[in-house]
């Protein structure tokens, strides 16, 4: 870590950041009360995809990290996305 | 860095004795060799298992097994291979024993987590065992767990899942601990470019490791989730999908091959330069290609699921992805190659079995282009072909790669040498018996022979007889090669520090190793492979 007394974060960034994971955990439960079919899982896995991001930047301090730990953890991130698009890749065109 | 010398009062293996200091080691050393052993005595279990296998079909029908007792057989033997010898295997014991003397390291990052992680392998072996016997009913599924049958089968699946997937989190810490290690622990002056190949190879390795194996332990746990609490992931009628096992399965399965494959490579790249006495050729292309090899490996899953029922155009983008992978492994082929030609070569044991490393892998990777391509795919799946080609790759490829690697510093960890003209002979008997083994398989497998089926149209008599008595010269070879090395470990010729003139940081400590590696770290001045040491001459 860059620094380890500047990385501090208020309780009230702290406080918005939870209360940013409620409001999408709250979407996330919503969303299944509307009709939208397949595109259900891909609603859910971009929520949670944007949940875990906020999480690591903000309570991982992904964000006070330097550049190359930040790259690292978003190459494994892409990896996995990729992944992911190509298995339903498959199940598209079956 | 140490003045070497060619004995050394105190080292790793008598600094402390009684079975509790090896129990309770965290040196890395020490880790390197419970983990060798443990896996020893595993290989040869399942190696007696294969041995069985081959003898029930030296004649069509019944002969020593009955067809449940055979299935159950290719189960463990398949389960104790992948999960408890060759995903560990180089390395659990050569990464671990080497890697922190090769970039002037006194230990890992995290020795604790190291210990604990053997302890978590042990657990899941044991566990693996253990679903063989309890209650009766051995599983038949095979390795890959396949559903639907597997989440029917009335045998003990969920224990030897569970087993797997706890072997998976020994896999995942320590592939962590190297990453840690690799980015933490080089000695000043080590850059990236400065360090020897063997540990870029585990930290390709050890990447998969930590990226792939949770895909697999999810994948186990939703299979036992669908067995015990009948939750629906992958069976139809409850609104799953089989298929989607297989892409889970083989998201982290076929990564896992290179898990098994890519150590060997680095360790037999450790090897041409030491005995051809030149630098290696191309140290940047080998580095990247095992990087590529890690990276595009993580893609090319479907290969193994052209029958299953996946989309057309899923078949022809793994297929092109498929044949990308070649490109670096051919270029470490090329390398290796071009190390030895013009060089001072010196055919000792070690490089006997990495050039049959070589010889064994080309023959496995062709055969693997034919498995890569979808309409010859279709033609020999399931069937012996892909039995002989993937034992070409992981047998011929990780299993000499780590006898190489066990040839190579034996001297180095134990302080003795082994028998020199025995293991020249131990090696000329496991290579007849693998290629009289595995190559009549190939045939067969173009001729229609499945795989996995106790008996056969007496048709391939021929071919299983040839195969089965492979299988014990293989054997023989085994033991002789074996026999020779744990013979000379308190009985063999007292070794030099440097046998074997290499210049790579592991050669300049005495052997075998003193218990915290360097009295000083060593500071890196240049780089890993040039052979001007005053030490080698």
């Amino acid at each position: 870590m860059k620094n380890h007394d500047s990385h501090i974060t208020s309780y009230a960034l702290n406080l918005k950041v939870l209360l940013v994971l409620l409001i999408l955990t709250m979407t996330s439960i919503l969303v299944i009360k509307f009709h939208l079919g397949a595109y259900t899982v891909a609603l859910a896995l971009i929520l949670a995809s944007i949940k875990t991001t906020i999480v690591l930047t903000y309570f991982m301090h992904l964000k006070f990290e330097n550049l190359i730990l930040r790259l690292m953890v978003g190459g494994v991130f892409l990896l996995f996305a990729i992944i992911i698009v190509i298995t339903f890749i498959d199940y598209y065109f079956r | 860095m140490n003045n070497p010398s060619p004995t050394a009062p105190l080292n790793f293996l008598n600094h402390k004795t009684g079975l509790w200091s090896w129990l309770s080691s965290t040196d890395h050393k020490r880790i390197g060799l419970l983990y060798l052993y443990a896996i020893t005595t595993f290989f040869l279990s399942a190696a007696v298992l294969g041995l069985l296998m081959k003898i029930e079909k030296v004649a069509p029908g019944e002969t020593i097994m009955t067809a449940q007792t055979y299935n159950a057989m290719f189960t463990l033997h398949g389960i104790i291979m992948i999960f408890i010898v060759v995903i560990p295997g180089l390395a659990a014991v050569f990464g671990n024993i080497m890697l922190p003397i090769m970039i002037g390291a006194k230990d890992v990052a995290f020795p604790k987590l190291n210990l604990f992680s053997f302890y978590v392998y042990i657990t899941g072996a044991c566990l693996g065992l253990y679903s063989q016997f309890a209650h009766g009913h051995s599983p038949d599924t095979g390795w890959t767990f396949y559903v639907p049958y597997s989440a029917e089968a009335s045998s003990n699946v969920v224990i030897a899942l569970t087993a797997a997937f706890t072997l998976g989190f020994a896999s995942i810490l320590t592939g962590l601990n190297f990453i840690v290690t690799i980015h933490r622990m080089r000695a000043p002056g080590m850059t990236w470019f400065r360090m020897p190949l063997f540990p870029w190879s585990l930290y390709a390795t050890a990447w998969i490791q930590l990226l792939a194996t949770p895909v697999v332990g999810i994948t186990l746990l939703m299979v036992i989730a669908e067995r015990t609490l009948h939750i629906g992931f992958f069976d139809p009628a409850l609104g799953g999908d089989p298929v989607l096992y297989q892409h889970l399965f083989w998201i982290y399965s076929h990564p896992a091959v290179y898990v098994m494959i890519l150590p060997a490579m680095g360790v037999v790249t450790e090897i041409f330069p030491t005995f051809s006495q030149k630098p290696v050729f191309g140290y940047l292309p080998i580095v990247f290609s095992s990087l590529a090899i890690a990276l595009v490996g993580y893609f090319v899953w479907g290969h193994h699921m052209f029958t299953s029922g996946m989309s057309y155009e899923s078949r022809w983008f793994f297929s092109f992805l498929t044949f990308l992978v070649a490109i670096p492994s051919a270029i470490k082929v090329f390398n290796w190659l071009s190390t030895m030609y013009g060089g001072s070569v010196d055919l000792q044991p070690p490089l006997l079995y990495a050039i049959s490393f070589i010889f064994l892998f080309t023959i496995g990777g062709f055969t693997g282009l034919t498995l890569g391509s979808v309409a010859t795919d279709i033609q020999v799946h399931n069937t012996d072909f892909v039995v002989a080609h993937f034992h070409y790759i992981i047998f011929g490829g990780m299993g000499f790669g780590f006898f190489a690697g066990m040839h190579y510093w034996y001297p180095k960890i134990y302080g003795r040498m082994y028998n020199i003209r025995w293991a020249n002979i131990g090696w000329g008997i496991l290579f007849t018996g693998f290629n009289l083994l595995y190559f009549p398989m190939f045939i067969m497998g173009i001729q229609g022979m499945p795989r996995r089926y106790f008996d056969y149209d007496p048709k391939f008599q021929l071919g299983q007889t040839i195969s089965t008595i492979g299988a014990i010269i293989l054997f023989t070879g085994l033991i002789t090669m074996i026999s020779n090395l744990i013979y000379h470990v308190r009985r063999g010729a007292i070794a030099p520090a440097n046998p074997w003139h290499g210049v790579t940081l592991e050669w300049q400590i005495p052997s075998p190793p003193p218990h915290e590696n360097f009295d000083e770290i060593p500071v890196i001045t240049r780089d890993p492979y040039v052979f001007d040491n005053p030490y080698t001459k």
